[in-house]
């Protein structure tokens, strides 16, 4: 399965993603109560239209219960960023091609331009404001540090997160696996080579090495 | 006493890795990015721009616009003419993203289409649409130039051997992943803007030029900023339009543009035709050299090439250079403005000249280096040793198998010194925290980092103990960042103005200890007396004694810490699948020479990065545009392809360290070499000459299927 791109080991890239969500893109304005993915939501949904005026949209973010009221075709970037000031996810793209706004959705990477925010209630949101613990540094957060694995710092928190997600799965990477959870990020200063080096780092870092 | 850099052992901290201060803050989104500023009451405002590529503007009628509820403030900016798909014509500010896209929407625009034309050998030609009254063709003002003797007599010697060939290269987006833009907010007639930018004080200036304000009432801030690469000077239409909207509407304005507006509006690298004629004697000796080029700048011009490159001591030497307009973007400086192009160029043609003569290119250019430049001598030999260049096909595409593997070479020089426009102030605060202060401003190279650990290994300190500031405009003022001079010209100012600061704290604390200043040493974190260990105080008790008054040293930059002027040479090994055209560059190995290495760690990154822009040039990316319509077909990430984490090579980085030469920049001349490594190494890999950047699979596949039929 490691060589059909479209579902790779690390659960999303490019291409994978923009063929599975390419179906729910057509009709956004009008959100369809299949789209609702919790089935609680989709039950108090059944029937009914949302927007085009706001709608309070529960999220739950970092661990933590938060409410907007937001028209249903704003995205999960924009609710993040626009609404809650959780402006770690970054816009750069806004159509799925950078990985800039790379957030985990119940623990794996998914591009927050490319969801709606109506449609991440019930999930767990976590974004790069909600790794680290009292304080310390997620091992990848330090890893990116130590390594100099960020340089303008406009891709390190989606590449932060893909990481993540990639060591939430697989805690003993291969470089290729790394590359393969990386590739649906773009970075400009190129960063890259110490991104790698800084998933593999980190692997160890959280294995108690050093 | 002349103030020096320290001798190598007794430096803790230049000249070793050090991570970034703001690493912390930009791994855990806390770093504030212009793109990240929410303000209460903010709105958000949005450009429109003319989707004709050459048009008259018969009107504009905002009244729709205005009378949406959402919509707080319009604008239009009376274009009588548009010259290419995406110039400006009107800017709202509305209440959300959305709204503001909506209200976009409802802007009536009257447009008389002209005729257009956006390929650069169309737009020379005399029936050619004319982008501006002058025409379209601009060539160099003193052209051509002619150095020493006529070449062309040369060329007819028989005792020369020449070679002939045209090669080209594309036009290049900036493709920062930060846009342009800024947040505008206004307090009467003080404009604060958060902004994403590459010199603060040059949008201070703007602003305050545009609005009429003394420069002392704008207040430009860049915290940290999304990548720039020569594209982010000065405040912008979008900047200004940002501002005005603020006025208009009495409320702050976040005016980013989208990725679609950042591939056309707001510069790329120039494209390149170069034909290249270069002449040796049999021996080798360069003798005559011939370079017809044009390129284009979209409306604007920008896109001459510094041919001969390196090798510019040709006794006989004549050069043409012609700007060509089209209805395109404007070009803007693009790391290295003009010098990749010219090394693709140069290093293509001495690499088929080298095959002509029966030489190793190496051998060529080390007999022909412009002044036997020693360092580049030395990268040389340092870099043929490390790609092992002896594992170079000697018959090039007679390699085995369908991957086939070659090695090549590239080489770049550049300045990158620094200047008198930069200040620094070290402060040393009564409890003991410290301020290293520098107006320049943080791109991503990681100058924040120096300017922290050069006051701090002054003072004897870590570079925890110090807080380092840029990019404010309420900073002592400092230079934009262009040309590789953040570092050659803010690491000597705050070396100047914490070695003023320590000298005042010394005076203070001198009398106390019962000794002269000229006794005291800051080490370990300690105020010592030389030769007596008793009486030293810590660094906080020091600074106790300070009194009310904080401690500042200010200086200038001055001569003697910086110095100018690189080479830099790249290796390159590919594997070309002669069967899918693809090509993979297996390994690069980068020698640099950059003075004295500041910080090793982000100096490393920044070759890194110059390499990986170098690849993502020469294989992938390419602006297009579709000559019917005049319009980019592939503004966006997803077809306008840029280097993604499949495409990385090995990389093996030399940074030479050369305390001796002072500091010097470095992200400019990583970048220089690779395109023409890159390049020379696929020649030796499969046989085939490719002239024309980007190098893709399609131009590949059909260049071999030519080749054997």
């Amino acid at each position: 399965m490691d060589n059909q791109p479209t579902q790779s080991k690390s659960g999303l890239t490019r291409r994978g993603f923009l063929k599975g969500v390419g179906g729910g893109l057509a009709g956004t304005a009008v959100l369809s109560t299949a789209a609702l993915t919790a089935p609680e939501e989709a039950k108090a949904a059944a029937g009914k239209v949302l927007g085009p005026g706001k709608v309070p949209v529960a999220l739950r973010v970092n661990g933590r219960p938060m409410k907007v009221e937001v028209e249903p075709r704003v995205t999960l970037l924009s609710a993040l960023r626009d609404h809650l000031d959780l402006t770690g996810a970054k816009l750069v793209c806004d159509r799925g091609e950078c990985g800039g706004c790379t957030v985990l959705l119940d623990g794996r990477p998914v591009y927050a331009c490319m969801m709606l925010a109506v449609d991440a209630q019930g999930r767990e949101i976590t974004t790069v404001e909600g790794l680290g613990k009292g304080g310390q540094l997620d091992p990848v957060q330090a890893a990116f540090v130590q390594h100099d694995a960020l340089m303008c710092g406009c891709c390190t928190p989606g590449l932060v997160m893909s990481v993540r997600g990639l060591l939430n799965r697989n805690p003993n990477p291969t470089m290729d696996d790394v590359k393969r959870a990386c590739a649906g990020n773009l970075c400009r200063c190129g960063t890259y080579p110490k991104v790698f080096e800084a998933a593999l780092a980190a692997a160890k870092m959280q294995k108690g090495g050093a | 006493m002349a103030v020096a850099w320290g001798k190598p052992e007794e430096r803790y901290l230049t000249g070793h890795d050090a991570p970034r201060v703001d690493g912390p803050a930009k791994v855990t989104g806390k770093a504030k990015y212009a793109y990240d500023i929410n303000l209460p009451g903010m709105l958000y405002g949005k450009i429109l721009r003319s989707p004709h590529p050459h048009a008259t503007v018969k009107g504009v009628n905002l009244a729709k616009a205005k009378a949406h509820p959402g919509v707080k403030a319009a604008l239009d900016f009376e274009k009588k003419t548009v010259r290419y798909a995406g110039e400006e014509v009107a800017a709202v500010a509305a209440v959300s993203p959305d709204v503001a896209e909506e209200a976009l929407r409802l802007i009536e625009v009257e447009y008389e289409r002209l005729p257009h034309v956006v390929d650069e050998d169309e737009a020379q030609k005399p029936e050619a649409p004319k982008i501006h009254q002058d025409g379209n063709v601009r060539p160099r003002k003193d052209d051509p130039q002619i150095r020493g003797g006529d070449p062309d007599p040369v060329f007819a010697d028989p005792g020369t051997v020449w070679t002939e060939g045209t090669y080209r290269t594309q036009v290049q987006t900036h493709s920062s992943l930060e846009t342009h833009g800024l947040v505008a907010k206004w307090d009467g007639d003080q404009l604060t803007v958060w902004t994403s930018t590459q010199g603060v004080f040059g949008v201070r200036d703007d602003l305050a030029k545009f609005f009429n304000v003394p420069a002392a009432n704008v207040h430009a801030i860049c915290e940290v900023m999304g990548g720039g690469f020569g594209s982010k000077f000065g405040a912008g239409v979008e900047g200004t339009a940002a501002a005005r909207l603020a006025k208009e509407a009495n409320a702050p304005v976040k005016l980013m543009l989208s990725r679609h507006e950042e591939h056309l509006c707001v510069g790329n690298r120039p494209s390149s035709v170069q034909k290249i004629k270069i002449g040796a004697t049999k021996e080798g000796k360069l003798v005559a050299f011939h370079s017809k080029v044009y390129g284009t700048g979209g409306i604007a011009g920008g896109a001459g090439v510094p041919l001969p490159y390196v090798y510019e001591t040709i006794p006989n030497l004549k050069t043409e250079h012609t700007d060509v307009r089209i209805n395109a973007g404007s070009s803007r400086a693009m790391r290295a403005p003009g010098h990749p192009q010219a090394a693709f160029g140069m290093c293509s043609a001495l690499d088929e000249l080298a095959e002509k003569l029966g030489m190793d290119l190496l051998e060529l250019c080390r007999k022909n280096d412009s002044v036997q430049n020693a360092i580049r001598l030395r990268q040389y030999d340092i870099g043929a040793e490390r790609i092992g260049w002896g594992r170079r096909n000697k018959t090039p595409g007679a390699g085995p198998g369908p991957k086939k593997r070659g090695i090549g070479l590239g080489f770049g020089k550049w300045g990158g010194g620094g200047g008198k426009n930069t200040f620094a102030e070290v402060v040393i605060n009564p409890d003991g925290t410290v301020e290293s202060k520098c107006g320049v401003q943080d791109i991503g190279t990681g100058i924040r980092t120096v300017v922290g650990m050069i006051a701090a290994e002054e003072l004897g300190l870590q570079l925890k103990d110090v807080k380092a500031l840029v990019g404010d405009t309420a900073l002592p003022p400092g230079t934009g960042s262009g040309g590789s001079r953040t570092s050659p010209s803010a690491a000597p100012a705050v070396k100047l103005a914490a070695v003023s600061a320590k000298a005042k704290l010394f005076e203070k604390l001198a009398p106390a200890l019962g000794v002269t200043p000229d006794q005291l040493v800051a080490k370990d974190g300690k105020i010592g007396v030389a030769g007596d260990a008793s009486k030293a105080l810590d660094w906080k008790a020091a600074c106790a004694q300070i009194g009310s008054v904080p401690i500042s040293g200010q200086s200038e930059w001055a001569e003697g810490l910086s110095g100018s002027g690189v080479a830099g040479a790249q290796f390159a090994e590919v594997e070309v699948d002669v069967e899918t055209g693809s090509v993979r560059v297996v390994k690069v190995v980068a020698v640099q020479d950059c003075g004295l290495v500041l910080n090793r760690l982000t100096a490393v990154s920044q070759m890194n990065g110059g390499i990986i822009q170098g690849i993502s040039w020469a294989l992938l990316e390419d602006r297009i545009m579709d000559r019917p319509t005049g319009l980019m077909v592939n503004p966006n990430m997803e077809d306008y392809k840029i280097s993604g984490a499949f495409e990385m090579p090995e990389f093996d980085v030399v940074v030479m360290d050369m305390p001796e030469r002072g500091v010097i920049g470095i992200g400019e001349p990583a970048v220089i070499p690779t395109a023409g490594a890159v390049a020379n190494a696929i020649y030796n890999a499969v046989g085939v000459r490719f002239r024309e950047l980007p190098i893709t699979p399609d131009k590949v596949l059909t260049a071999l299927m030519r080749k054997i039929s």
